[in-house]
């Protein structure tokens, strides 16, 4: 059975008399997520490994591998920052550390990958630091041995929800003795004393 | 950044026709991303009109937002600032994407649902992994906004 989309003509001007983002919504979708709408772990795990592939034929060193992951990520977690906020449906921004980082290991977390992250701590040493503790990254969960972790990925993603937000960080991935993925982030200076100034 | 003191420029006093608004959308580096003016001016006088006022009072308004900004987690900023007898009202986004409104008319609803029906728009656009702050923006953009426009404003 064919499915009819309403008509909408592609000057934008309007042939029902639904509202311009009714008609815009079910030409091309809602913005809302559809209940169980996923997508196919193997499909993921496929694309992923293509791209490690490529990506493997470009450096010349496992940093630059690392660095290719991560920029791969960056442009993701921009998007997911704003798309996830939009549905939450609250119009509400994070402007604190805590705020943006309970933002990422719970809603971005289970946006991409079904689950809150497992732990969030603080370095203890250095303030500007924090630690996202993955037991077993999705991302990886296919990839049997690769020159670097590929959780890079995730840590580049990160990145970009972090620098969209205005909480500019380093983020690394690393494994610690447990086998575990730690998502190490920095922020930087200029974070720590717009926070100080704010409390 | 002090903002200037704009009861003393000598510039003259923002040149719009009465009852139109101008919607500018500011990339997260202060750089502009798109601009309009409802309903839309006509040629040479569109420079003119748009020059003056970007350089002038949306840029003032900027400085506004960004003390805001990290006082509040909310993403309607409602009025930010005043300038003779325009109202400047803006929004941010959570990607600090700030919509900014210069109009006449105290309309708050009116320019919160459309502030509301812009963010969606952009975050449409925003998917599209060919697009990045700081490209073009489409055509089919620019029509839905002026659509909007239309419809909250008249």
């Amino acid at each position: 059975q064919l499915r009819h989309l309403p008509p909408t003509d592609y000057s934008g001007r309007l042939r029902t008399s639904d509202s311009l983002l009714m008609s815009t919504r079910k030409a091309f979708g809602s913005l809302d997520r559809k209940r169980n709408e996923v997508v196919s772990q193997s499909a993921f795990a496929f694309l992923f490994s293509e791209l490690i592939q490529y990506s493997q034929t470009r450096v010349n060193t496992a940093d630059e591998l690392i660095a290719k992951l991560e920029d791969a990520g960056v442009g993701i977690g921009q998007r997911t920052l704003e798309i996830a906020c939009w549905r939450d449906r609250t119009s509400k921004r994070e402007t604190r550390m805590r705020g943006i980082l309970q933002f990422i290991t719970q809603t971005l977390w289970k946006s991409l990958f079904g689950a809150a992250a497992d732990n969030l701590q603080r370095s203890v040493d250095l303030e500007d630091e924090y630690l996202i503790v993955e037991k077993d990254p999705l991302v990886n969960a296919f990839i049997s041995s690769a020159p670097v972790n590929c959780a890079a990925f995730v840590a580049g993603i990160i990145r970009g929800v972090l620098e969209a937000s205005r909480f500019p960080a380093q983020v690394t991935a690393h494994d610690n003795e447990e086998g575990a993925t730690v998502y190490l982030i920095k922020f930087d200076p200029e974070v720590l004393q717009r926070e100080k100034r704010q409390s | 950044m002090r903002r200037p003191n704009l009861a003393k420029c000598a510039v003259p006093a923002v040149v719009m026709s009465g009852g139109t608004c101008l919607f500018v959308i500011v990339a997260p580096d202060d750089t502009p991303m798109y601009d309009a003016e409802f309903p839309e001016a006509r040629g040479k006088q569109r420079e003119d009109t748009l020059h003056l006022n970007q350089l002038t009072v949306v840029h003032a308004a900027l400085d506004m937002i960004d003390e805001l900004v990290w006082g509040t987690q909310a993403m309607h900023l409602k009025q930010v600032d005043r300038f003779n007898d325009y109202l400047v009202s803006g929004f941010v986004t959570a990607g600090h994407v700030r919509f900014m409104l210069l109009h006449e008319a105290k309309n708050e609803d009116s320019i919160k649902s459309f502030f509301n029906d812009v963010y969606e728009l952009y975050i449409r656009l925003l998917m599209n992994p060919f697009f990045t702050v700081g490209s073009k923006m489409p055509n089919s953009f620019d029509q839905r906004i002026r659509q909007l426009a239309k419809r909250y404003f008249g």
